[in-house]
């Protein structure tokens, strides 16, 4: 096990260089001089751009700042923003727990219902539920999501008035920011109603983030489903007479579900992209909304950082899913 | 020629149906392939005859005529079927431009990406060693991103329009044209046939081209028609996020960016261009599907 940890690291650290490359390049590859183009139209004198470059480091060779760069990417140092002034990983680790709080429930909403849907759909092949289940599942991963989510919004609520437009809570209610989910810290806070408002304000965009998720896990669960029912030792339990409910859910299922753990990893870096549209639309103050924002200031130190961190948790949280991946099937541990 | 035994077999036994045929028939069983080919088909052809078929011009405007609802609903108008914008352009007409947009989006990436991604997977295919490790590990990079984030921060550095959106789209589909390239001519190269051709003298380039590349058309024709609808997806997005296609042009997903502030009360305007985007792109997927199956039984699941 140990072993197959080490190769799946070192295979990271490349990955990693190569993406640090990237963001140390995107500033060097816009048109024009990066200190001007931080400035804006507004221009800028002479003496300033000097001190600028100075301060920038933009003044030495160019592989002389790549080595600066990485030595403080190393140490947490991502730079500052330039509107705001606050460091960029500062600003990161304030609003991540917001877009990890929407995109679990968001996997938690496609799981719910998309490995019941798929399960019954593979045992009742054919059926009406089972072509209902696959066009449905269609629809969902062809969906531009930014759209999905203006139509909830005219459906709940404009026409209906049932869950709120945008935001994470009503502004009546004040919550301390413990561990930055708003669900967890309302539950602790003594606020009245502050979960109610915060669960209603979480339910639209989760939905709308889980969409694509649900159509692709319920997809794979139907067809690992399909494929394991159609093995020897399914027939076993079936004729060994256990109750067809155990063999579906307990014998099928195990073995089924493997696929759809993997699948469930690949998802993360759909979710990020999806949360910069579903942020952008029902202004949920994460990084999504943060990056876009960051581009419409010409921000480039926040998108070169949120870009590597972004990048960092994908390639994080890919790795947990190979690791995880290892222990439910001992097969790959031994093949790697 | 009454004898029950034919002598000469090709007067009696049917001709064996032609590849192309036998395609046709694998293709035309799955129904909702068929589907996908006959809206895709409809969108051509309504792209093509855009201007015969608008009933209006995508940017004339009519002052009299803001945010009309759909001819069937109170205060509609037969003039203006779908009803008009904020600036009372009619949605019908910029709906068939923006098909024009969509289509060549989709093409044209798709086009970009299999040249390029085709061209590398060869390369990393026939040359392993440091060009694959390489080559590989960039695309892993392109992979890891996602692949929104990516485009966007492409369009950040070369500016926001259609053609800059459409290179960007390009760069994040690309990995997976060079991983499918790479993959089929890794297995295809150690056959027979090819020890063959090299035998006979024949070189690299042609070895790439004209003797490999045809037998990993299969997997390349699927992923490129699947291809194509997450392209107009991403285009799309992108138009959403203003980053895209610049307003005045009916690039859909920049309609939608700018009937955003009307989702209170102009429901028409939000949300036929949705819809629009959902019928392309599903249209794309079902007919990816329908290749797929027919193309690479192997495949199917």
């Amino acid at each position: 096990m140990l072993r197959f940890l080490l190769t799946r690291v070192s295979l990271l650290i490349p990955t990693f260089f190569g993406m640090t490359l990237l963001a140390f390049f995107l500033i060097r590859l816009v048109p024009g001089d990066p200190i001007e183009t931080m400035a804006g139209e507004r221009g800028i004198d002479a003496a300033r751009h000097a001190a600028l470059l100075v301060e920038y480091g933009l003044d030495k060779p160019v592989l002389t700042q790549y080595g600066i760069y990485i030595g403080r990417v190393l140490q947490g140092d991502l730079g500052k923003s330039i509107i705001t002034q606050v460091p960029v990983l500062d600003e990161f680790l304030a609003l991540f727990p917001a877009t990890v709080e929407l995109a679990v429930c968001a996997i938690l909403f496609a799981l719910l219902l998309g490995i019941p849907a798929g399960i019954v759909a593979a045992v009742k092949r054919n059926s009406w539920f089972d072509h209902g289940v696959m066009t449905v599942s269609l629809t969902g991963y062809s969906m531009p999501i930014f759209w999905w989510g203006l139509l909830l919004i005219m459906l709940f609520s404009v026409y209906l008035g049932i869950t709120p437009v945008s935001g994470r809570m009503d502004v009546m209610h004040y919550v301390e920011p413990v561990t930055g989910f708003l669900l967890i810290d309302a539950l602790r806070s003594e606020e009245q109603g502050a979960f109610r408002s915060a669960l209603h304000h979480l339910v639209l965009p989760a939905i709308v983030l889980g969409t694509n998720p649900l159509a692709v896990v319920a997809r794979m669960t139907r067809s690992a489903m399909l494929e394991v029912l159609g093995e020897d030792y399914i027939r076993t339990a079936r004729a060994k007479g256990l109750a067809p409910f155990r063999v579906v859910a307990v014998h099928a299922l195990r073995n089924a579900l493997i696929p759809v753990v993997t699948v469930i990893g690949l998802q993360v870096g759909v979710l990020f992209t999806g949360a910069i549209l579903t942020e952008t639309i029902f202004s949920w103050p994460g990084v999504g909304k943060w990056l876009i924002e960051a581009i419409n200031r010409r921000d480039y130190p926040v998108l070169q950082g949120g870009m590597l961190l972004l990048g960092g948790v994908v390639m994080l949280v890919n790795l947990l899913v190979d690791l995880t991946y290892g222990i439910i099937n001992p097969r790959i541990r031994a093949s790697r | 020629m009454a004898s029950t035994v034919s002598t000469s077999p090709n007067d009696t036994v049917p001709a064996m149906p032609g590849p192309l045929l036998q395609f046709w028939h694998a293709f035309a069983a799955n129904k909702g392939a068929v589907f996908g080919l006959v809206i895709v088909c409809t969108l051509l052809l309504l792209a093509l005859l855009a201007p015969g078929v608008a009933p209006h011009a995508p940017d004339e405007t009519n002052s009299a005529a803001f945010l009309l609802p759909p001819a069937w609903q109170e205060g509609g108008s037969a003039t203006y079927l779908l009803g008009t914008d904020a600036i009372g352009r009619d949605i019908l007409s910029r709906l068939i431009h923006g098909s024009r947009l969509s289509l060549s989006i989709g093409v044209v990436v798709v086009l970009l990406a299999l040249v390029v991604g085709v061209t590398l997977g060869l390369i990393a295919g026939f040359y392993r060693g440091v060009v694959e490790i390489a080559i590989m590990r960039v695309m892993d990079i392109v992979l890891t991103l996602p692949s929104l984030l990516l485009a966007i921060v492409i369009v950040a550095i070369l500016g926001p329009g259609l053609v800059n959106a459409m290179l960007a789209v390009a760069v994040v589909v690309l990995p997976h044209y060079v991983r499918i390239t790479r993959a089929a001519v890794i297995s295809e190269v150690s056959k027979d046939y090819v020890t063959a051709a090299r035998v006979s003298g024949a070189g690299t380039l042609r070895l790439m081209f004209s003797e490999v590349l045809p037998n990993c058309a299969a997997p390349l024709i699927v992923q490129a028609s699947l291809g194509v609808s997450s392209a107009i997806l991403d285009a799309a997005a992108l138009g959403f996020l203003g980053l895209g296609a610049q307003p005045p042009s009916p690039e859909w997903g920049t309609m939608l960016a700018d009937a955003r502030e009307f989702v209170m009360r102009a429901w028409w305007v939000v949300t036929f261009p949705g819809l629009m985007i959902v019928v392309a792109v599903l249209a794309f997927n079902l007919l990816g599907d329908g290749l797929r199956d027919a193309l690479d039984p192997k495949l199917k699941r």
